[in-house]
């Protein structure tokens, strides 16, 4: 059975058709709002979510389907001590889908392991979020019209941002891209991810704490929120929750074309002030979200035989 | 100093000198009560030292522990006092229950069932890591 958990589950080619499908969803919605009537999504939150899941609901909604599922562990069987296998095994026989959100890494794998329905990873814990990716992706092409030749700063927590692992993997496959990685000392991107992904693909990348000497060069600016929840030592989180605050004064020397983007939740990373700034991507990367969820949903269930 | 000859049972060779405890440990020895003879830092024509482990047992061994632990060690299985086959032990690919994953953020710690997997992601600098977290294995 064919599941997402990582972004890296998907081909080049697979996420190119992904982008396709949603920009004809966005230009024909009509033609897909019964695709996937009298199928249901069991949409399975294990840790509290707003965009995530209600993204996910709405592009099952859209597709004309329905949605069962719950919202925290303690309004499920989990809170009295049931197993991801076990659940997953149950919720097969009830729904044609499943979007996981977990707070412990590698619980949706675990469920695609045991699911007889196809499993998407909606997040789990620090490691992987592959839709987040897929809107991410759709952002930029929507924005830039590709991929090749960008240079792309990630500024933040680059050492726990699930985003920014699964979105540099992703990038990691197209041509002549430049990656700049703006973060504290602490919060540094893992030197895995550098190895593994940046300097076994050749990506051109540097590291720097200054967001102001890279702005210039940039064409995406990939801003990502400290996390608490990442923390096990709340004054590690307190020390290192404003280490960069995005203001207007900030872009002076940004280019006219940068894309500034931001997975969301924002805590007071990005001044609201820029809200209305032509620059600003982060709300259209919500509403990329539900498209690309719609897309992916369609490809699972196209390929599970279920529509 | 002797150690008698085995009837029934494995020698381990060509162990790098020092793994041999190690080995010992996660092969699950310290729970069997068979005789087991570790004889540390050999002299190696090969190796300069090396450590040999004689096992007088007829019991299941898992290979892949020995892959994971000390690629390229040797396995003699020994059947009426005859040697009747001998494996070079490779790095294996996949390793299942070998090690535990210590990531407290991933799922196998918290749920007992799991099978901790591992997966060699870099054969060059022997680089396992959990297939769930993606943690690399120490």
């Amino acid at each position: 059975m064919r599941s997402v958990i990582d972004i890296l589950d998907l081909k080049v080619e697979e996420i190119d058709e992904l982008i396709d499908t949603a920009l004809d969803i966005i230009k024909n919605p009509e033609k897909y709002n019964e695709k996937c009537k009298n199928k249901k999504l069991a949409s399975l939150f294990f840790e509290p979510s707003t965009r995530t899941r209600l993204s996910f609901e709405a592009a099952m909604i859209e597709l004309g389907g329905s949605v069962i599922g719950f919202s925290e562990a303690n309004s499920s069987s989990v809170s009295k001590g049931e197993s991801v296998a076990d659940t997953a095994k149950t919720i097969s026989c009830y729904a044609d889908i499943i979007a996981m959100r977990h707070p412990k890494e590698g619980a949706p794998l675990i469920a695609s392991m045991n699911a007889s329905i196809p499993v998407i990873n909606a997040g789990d814990g620090g490691h992987n979020h592959p839709t987040q990716t897929l809107a991410d992706l759709l952002t930029i092409y929507r924005e830039k019209g590709g991929f090749d030749n960008l240079t792309v700063g990630f500024c933040g927590d680059l050492k726990f941002g699930r985003t920014v692992h699964s979105l540099i993997n992703a990038l990691s496959r197209y041509k002549n891209i430049k990656i700049v990685l703006i973060s504290p000392e602490e919060l540094k991107l893992p030197s895995y991810v550098k190895k593994d992904v940046l300097e076994k693909n050749n990506i051109e990348y540097s590291e720097t704490k200054s967001l102001e000497e890279v702005m210039p060069q940039l064409d995406i600016l990939y801003m990502t929120r400290v996390q608490r929840e990442r923390f096990f030592n709340e004054e590690d989180y307190l020390r290192l929750k404003d280490s960069y605050i995005l203001e207007p004064s900030k872009l002076a020397s940004a280019k006219e074309t940068l894309s500034i983007m931001h997975p969301l939740p924002r805590v007071n990373e990005i001044s609201v002030s820029i809200d209305s700034d032509p620059r600003a991507c982060y709300f259209k990367q919500v509403l990329n979200g539900k498209y690309m969820r719609m897309a992916l949903i369609l490809k699972l269930l196209k390929e599970a035989g279920r529509i | 100093m002797n150690i008698d000859s085995i009837e029934n049972g494995f020698v381990i060779d060509h162990i790098t000198a020092g793994k041999a405890m190690k080995l010992y440990d996660l092969l699950g020895l310290s729970d069997c009560s068979c005789s087991v003879a570790i004889i540390k830092n050999v002299a190696s024509k090969k190796q300069g030292l090396k450590d040999i482990m004689k096992i007088n047992a007829n019991i299941p061994i898992n290979l892949d522990v020995i892959g994971y632990v000390d690629p390229g060690s040797t396995v003699n299985i020994i059947r009426d006092g005859v040697i009747v086959d001998k494996k070079t032990i490779e790095m294996p690919e996949k390793l299942t229950n070998v090690i535990k994953c210590k990531n407290p953020r991933c799922i196998t710690s918290v749920e007992q069932e799991i099978e901790h997997m591992f997966k060699l992601t870099d054969k060059k600098n022997k680089i396992y890591r959990c297939i769930y977290c993606e943690t690399k294995a120490n």
